[in-house]
């Protein structure tokens, strides 16, 4: 009887309930109702079946995603490059107009805290972001493949075997679990060989593969080459794949965090190994890390990026001399520094905003100790502070110029 | 590595000889309580005209061993039917007043010839399928896969069997209801002819096998595939140039046939052990029919026998899919 009553006699406390569950469905961003849901999953059906079927296009005329290098010294422009997730709670902004590039025979570093879309962005260029949820929307990814381009983000899944294992190289975060179980290490590389030259013969192959895995470094090549990964260690494993990465001579190897995983001393070889590398084949390095220290060892350039968005790049000299954008210092002040005493280390404040809905203001603004009554405008523009060095932040707007 | 491989063998059937021992103890204990016997049950009309007295069918039980239901009975009649286990005697069936090994074998052909085609259809559909299912996830060809095999895991076998017998068999006329041979075939037909028309009374019963078995497997190997495909190194794979093709067929599938093989080694009881209720439902005279004949008769030797035969036939999978993941995943060893 109570319950009924309940029930039936309080309209208006019922309406009052609505309203402030109204309100508290502003403040929690991650609540969806069912109706919000159904519309997200039906927006995201539509959008991801027009991207997948752009992909997976079949004998597409190469004059569809040919084109022109802004600058002949670069290897790869990144220009404007949107990489969203169609997730369940929303489109999730992973790579959110990122432009910058990457010069011949240079390593270019990309930090950022986890999350802020360094991976998606190299992901984007050899197409490996997860599909169907991920995809590349808008932007262009130009790259150099000597006497043309291409532009990648145009490209057909089909048509990456040109640039993937051919051009482009990819060292992986893990190497735990970036080689296959089941097949022995020597395949694994002879199988690179194979793709380029189908008639190789397996003696070549082999002979190859050993000289290989000299150059980065394993000890007993004739044994290793037949192991199975398991029984190698994470640093000799991490050895493995790079020696994948570079069985195709490639243009530009991308290292997504390569050392991560790794112990200290174990790093120190992998870096030497990359620069060795590099030296050797005089390619480009796209180094993604988000340790400083590994930056500053390895980089010529610099690209900061914070949420999807490129805050800051420069030449190393410039973003560790004179870094300008408060997260890049602040970055730089998180550092541990030997003898350097200090109570506590250094961290910025909050955490990075939520990829669904991102605010129309500058992204880092609310964790920003400098931030103005300027920062409540849209999202700040790219300032061109000297030659090799921009920031997009309105600490530095139109009198530094 | 061939040494320690024999001594892991030896080790487990060793052991295995222990798990017989028990499950024989409790097969035995069971098939003893079942409420009636089978003296109970073939003289039933005889007890209740009056034809036989009560002490009549006591001294006939006694005969079959069935005499005292006490725990100490049950025990000592256990004792007796193991001891004769270790002289290679697994007793004489009730029903079929033959010994219990020649019933079996005599009537393992064709549930083997059932259950192997059956097997092979379903690896060679659900696998394919699943791997399909897998690449396009979330696709068209998945939910349709996904739906059917979910019909097909659900349907009781002899709601399936009626309903297949209804509509072909009945209906349609395609196939014959049941049995094994046509009872219009000529007295001097050939062994080829035979053949056929045995065959053609078999589709239904392997269809409706097939149908049940292959919703199961479908799921395994989409579950597994989708795993495998998120993979780090299906992704270095992918990075290295492969085609897509050989991504999924070598890089993926070489993977997920690991749990899938285990899987084949552990059909073997099934395979040898006759399908009981399709069996019954399209009346083929095969080791399942004759199983659930014994069961509902309390054949206790021949429930014995073949509950023992199917419980070695377990063993010897489950040893056989251990040794296989041995052979397929490189990163298992087999050692003691």
């Amino acid at each position: 009887m109570n319950i009924l009553k309940k029930n039936a006699s309080h309209p208006s406390e019922k309406k009052t309930e609505a309203a402030s569950k109204g309100t508290k469905k502003k403040d929690a961003s991650h609540y969806i109702s069912a109706k919000e849901s159904r519309a997200i999953a039906r927006s995201n059906q539509k959008e991801v079946r027009a991207l997948e079927k752009f992909r997976k296009r079949k004998n597409v005329p190469e004059t569809e995603y040919l084109t022109q290098m802004r600058d002949k010294n670069n290897i790869v422009e990144f220009e404007d490059l949107h990489t969203y997730f169609f997730t369940d709670l929303g489109v999730s902004k992973a790579v959110n107009g990122v432009s910058f590039d990457v010069p011949k025979g240079k390593v270019v570093g990309i930090v950022g805290e986890s999350g802020c879309g360094k991976s998606v962005t190299s992901m984007s260029l050899m197409q490996l972001v997860q599909a169907p949820q991920g995809q590349i929307v808008s932007g262009s990814i130009r790259f150099d493949l000597g006497d043309k381009a291409y532009d990648i983000a145009k490209m057909p899944r089909s048509a990456m075997s040109e640039i993937r294992g051919k051009q482009v190289a990819m060292i992986f975060q893990e190497p735990m679990t970036a080689l296959n179980p089941v097949f022995t290490v020597g395949y694994q590389i002879d199988e690179v060989f194979f793709l380029r030259n189908k008639d190789m013969p397996k003696e070549e192959a082999k002979k190859r593969t050993i000289e290989l895995l000299n150059l980065v470094g394993i000890a007993m090549p004739e044994r290793v080459y037949r192991s199975y990964p398991h029984e190698l260690s994470g640093g000799m494993r991490q050895r493995i794949v790079i020696a994948i990465a570079l069985a195709c001579d490639p243009k530009l190897i991308i290292a997504d965090e390569p050392t991560t995983a790794l112990d200290v001393t174990i790093q120190a070889q992998i870096l030497e190994l990359l620069r060795e590398i590099r030296e050797r084949l005089d390619s480009s390095i796209m180094l993604i890390t988000h340790d400083l220290g590994v930056i500053a060892q390895m980089a010529d350039y610099v690209v900061v990026m914070y949420a999807g968005r490129v805050v800051e790049k420069g030449t190393a000299h410039d973003i560790f001399k004179h870094p300008l954008h408060p997260y890049t210092i602040g970055l730089q002040k998180s550092k541990p520094v030997v003898n350097h005493e200090v109570d506590r280390l250094y961290s910025i404040e909050g955490s990075v905003p939520n990829p669904i809905n991102m605010p129309s203001f500058c992204y880092f603004r609310d964790r920003c100790s400098r931030a103005s009554e300027k920062c409540a405008g849209e999202y700040p523009a790219m300032i061109q502070v000297s030659e090799t060095h921009s920031v997009a932040c309105y600490l530095y707007g139109e009198e530094d110029k | 590595m061939k040494n320690s491989m024999l001594r892991y063998v030896i080790k487990r059937l060793l052991l295995a000889i222990v798990i017989l021992f028990g499950v024989s103890v409790i097969i035995y204990a069971l098939s003893r309580l079942m409420p009636q016997d089978y003296i109970d049950r073939k003289f039933e009309p005889q007890i209740t005209q009056g034809l036989i007295s009560r002490d009549e069918v006591e001294r006939i039980k006694e005969l079959y061993g069935l005499g005292d239901n006490s725990f100490a009975g049950i025990l000592l009649g256990y004792l007796k039917w193991i001891g004769n286990v270790f002289r290679g005697d697994l007793g004489t069936s009730f029903i079929h007043g033959q010994k219990v090994t020649t019933v079996i074998f005599e009537n393992m052909g064709i549930s083997f010839g059932i259950a192997f085609v059956a097997m092979i259809l379903e690896f060679v559909i659900a696998v394919p399928l699943g791997i399909k299912a897998a690449t396009n996830q979330y696709g068209k060809i998945d939910y349709t896969a996904t739906v059917l095999a979910m019909m097909g895991i659900s349907l009781p076998t002899f709601f399936l069997g009626a309903i297949m017998i209804k509509i072909f068999a009945v209906d349609l006329g395609w196939f014959p209801v049941n049995g094994l041979t046509s009872a219009n075939l000529p007295v001097d037909a050939t062994g080829w002819e035979r053949f056929w028309d045995m065959m053609w009374h078999l589709v239904l019963p392997m269809v409706t096998l097939v149908i049940l078995s292959i919703g199961g497997l479908m799921r395994y190997t989409r579950t597994n595939m989708l795993e495998v495909l998120n993979a780090d190194y299906i992704r270095t794979a992918r990075a290295k140039g492969l085609s897509e093709k050989s991504v999924i067929y070598k890089h993926a599938f070489r993977n997920t046939m690991i749990p899938l093989v285990t899987i084949i080694a552990g059909t073997l009881p099934s395979l040898f052990g006759g399908a009981m209720i399709t069996e019954q439902i399209f009346a083929i005279p095969g080791i399942g029919l004759k199983a659930y004949e014994a069961l509902q008769g309390g054949d206790v030797p021949f429930i014995m026998g073949y509950n023992m035969f199917l419980a070695i036939l377990t063993v010897l999978g489950t040893l056989l899919s251990d040794i296989m993941y041995a052979v397929v995943d490189p990163r298992v060893k087999i050692t003691k």
